[in-house]
């Protein structure tokens, strides 16, 4: 089990956490405007990277806020945790 | 255990060119060769594996074999591979140890009760054999199952399926490997492929640490890594790889006749040939590439593990590993053609392919053979996710596998 740096709560053990998938994709600026295939790409199609990944992850069973992390897919390890509201580092 | 012989395939060098170019040698790659020389004579086949020959996710599974989902179109395919299943041995020509040793699905609440008759239904008018058994009933067919009413999750029944069972992973690799090799398949290992070569919509060569191989089609059956592959294709799947793993204990007299399985505490469980006992749960929620998952999954399948199966208590567990499954949006398949003109698409097993090795494999080589879909393999189109023809199995097949 590892432990995963809650922005607020400091490292907290994995079981507290839940995953949320890819993080950084926005809501469709223009819903309205979008075709099938930009739908579908909206809710169903999301980033596989081996290596790199942003994703969002939630301290569940702590104080309950969703933040932001870069974990690398192959070794597991968070290289950062960045609140919501902060940009992402770039991945390369 | 049967005897097999030393070399069960040739490991040639990889030609310059052939047909057919198959990535990934896990059992469904090896399907795949076996029937498109066996019922279409293709046989200028290469395919290349980037490890050792089934050492991916065939080698890793639980090895649950079944055919009671709920939608038609996952009865048909996995209903046909099943039949397969069912003469496979004979076939091959080679031991798989299949044992029809029936599968449980237990419903521990009232709404677990009713969609398992539902499903049970369901199977029933597409053709599967199933029922309903009470609790009395599972305590006959599987004696060690704690029905008793003051546990957590109590079991008011389950679905099962007699014609369900579980096969020896390792011999159904090597007995596709064998009859595709001695077909002249060229089964290539430490091969990856690192790239593709394309011209416009075709691609006409793969890239791979062995070399460049030119090729007429590829097929691509590489699992949890199909999304490395479709990357440098600049095509979109909607996958994401999981960690998913699996236990065994140490050698029990036969104590488990049956397969049991638990969505709601999420565990199943039967016992191999040899003794062990099979265990496994669901995915890590994560991401991930490493073949390996988190410890806190096996406490919980363990703990589920023993509350349902109290004799279970004192066994000791002797080994856990895991695999990367790829897991799709509906929980079902990607079987077919891509918008390449001679690239065909196989993923999205996610925690369930073993069971349709052969079915697959059938299929896809029609597929690839026809450079059209089967009707088992239709439904499972890349463009379900923009039509949202989804066949959603999730929740509605029973726990994964
Ligand atoms: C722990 C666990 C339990 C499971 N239990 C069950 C079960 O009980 N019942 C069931 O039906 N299913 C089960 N599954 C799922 C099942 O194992 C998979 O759905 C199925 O094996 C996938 O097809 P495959 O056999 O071809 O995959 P794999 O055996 O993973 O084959 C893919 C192959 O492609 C190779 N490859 C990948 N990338 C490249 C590349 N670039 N170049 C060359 N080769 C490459 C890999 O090395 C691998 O050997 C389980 C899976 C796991 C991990
Ligand atoms: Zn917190």
């Amino acid at each position: 089990m590892q432990l995963i740096e809650c922005p607020w709560c400091g490292p907290r053990e994995e079981v507290e956490f839940h995953y949320g998938g890819q993080a950084h994709v926005a809501y469709p600026a223009e819903p309205a405007a979008l075709d099938d295939r930009e739908w579908a790409e909206y809710l169903f199609f999301r980033d596989n990277p081996k290596g790199l990944f942003r994703e969002r992850w939630s301290h569940a069973a702590g104080c309950r806020r969703w933040f932001n992390a870069e974990r690398d897919t192959v070794t597991y390890q968070f290289t950062r945790v960045y609140t919501a509201q902060e940009k992402g580092p770039v991945v390369r | 255990m049967p005897e097999h012989p030393d070399f069960l395939w040739r490991s040639p060098e990889p030609k310059k060119s052939y047909d057919v170019v198959i990535v990934g040698g896990g059992g469904h790659g090896l399907a795949t060769a076996h029937y498109l020389a066996q019922n279409h004579g293709i046989t200028n086949v290469a395919v290349l594996e980037k490890g050792w020959l089934a050492g991916g996710n065939m080698a890793r599974n639980t090895t649950l074999i079944r055919s009671n989902y709920l939608w038609d179109e996952s009865a048909g395919i996995y209903e046909h591979s099943l039949k397969l299943w069912e003469g496979l041995e004979e076939d091959l020509g080679y031991p798989i140890l299949f044992s029809q040793r029936g599968v449980l699905n237990l419903a521990h609440t009232l709404q677990d009760v009713r969609d398992s008759v539902r499903r049970v239904e369901a199977n029933r008018l597409n053709g599967i054999d199933a029922e309903w058994v009470e609790p009395d009933e599972v305590r006959k067919i599987c004696p060690i199952v704690n029905t008793s009413s003051d546990i957590r999750y109590p079991v008011l029944g389950a679905t099962y399926q007699p014609r369900a069972g579980i096969a020896k992973h390792d011999y159904v690799a090597w007995g596709f490997a064998r009859r595709a090799s001695e077909a002249g398949v060229d089964l290539i290992q430490d091969c990856e492929v690192t790239d593709f070569l394309r011209e416009g919509n075709r691609v006409v060569g793969v890239r791979t640490t062995k070399g460049d191989i030119a090729c007429g089609q590829v097929a691509l059956a590489s699992a949890g890594s199909t999304s490395v592959l479709t990357d440098k294709l600049g095509l979109r799947v909607p996958i994401q790889s999981h960690p998913l793993q699996a236990l065994v204990s140490e050698l029990l007299e036969p104590v488990h006749p049956t397969i049991v399985m638990s969505n709601a505490v999420h565990v199943y469980v039967s016992q191999a040939h040899k003794g062990e006992l099979v265990m496994g749960a669901g995915v890590d929620s994560y991401n991930g590439y490493g073949q390996r998952g988190a410890f806190h999954i096996i406490e919980r399948q363990m703990a589920a593990a023993v509350e349902l199966f109290p004799v279970f208590a004192r066994a000791h567990l002797l080994r856990t590993w895991g695999g990367i499954v790829d897991v799709t949006p509906d929980a079902s398949p990607i079987v077919g053609k891509t918008p390449y003109d001679n690239v065909y698409l196989n993923c999205g097993w996610g925690t369930g392919g073993f069971k349709a090795t052969p079915g697959v494999g059938w299929t896809f080589a029609h597929t690839i053979a026809h450079d059209a879909p089967h009707e088992y393999n239709a439904p499972f189109t890349l463009d379900r996710f923009v039509t949202g023809r989804l066949v959603d199995e999730h929740g509605a097949a029973a726990v994964a596998h």
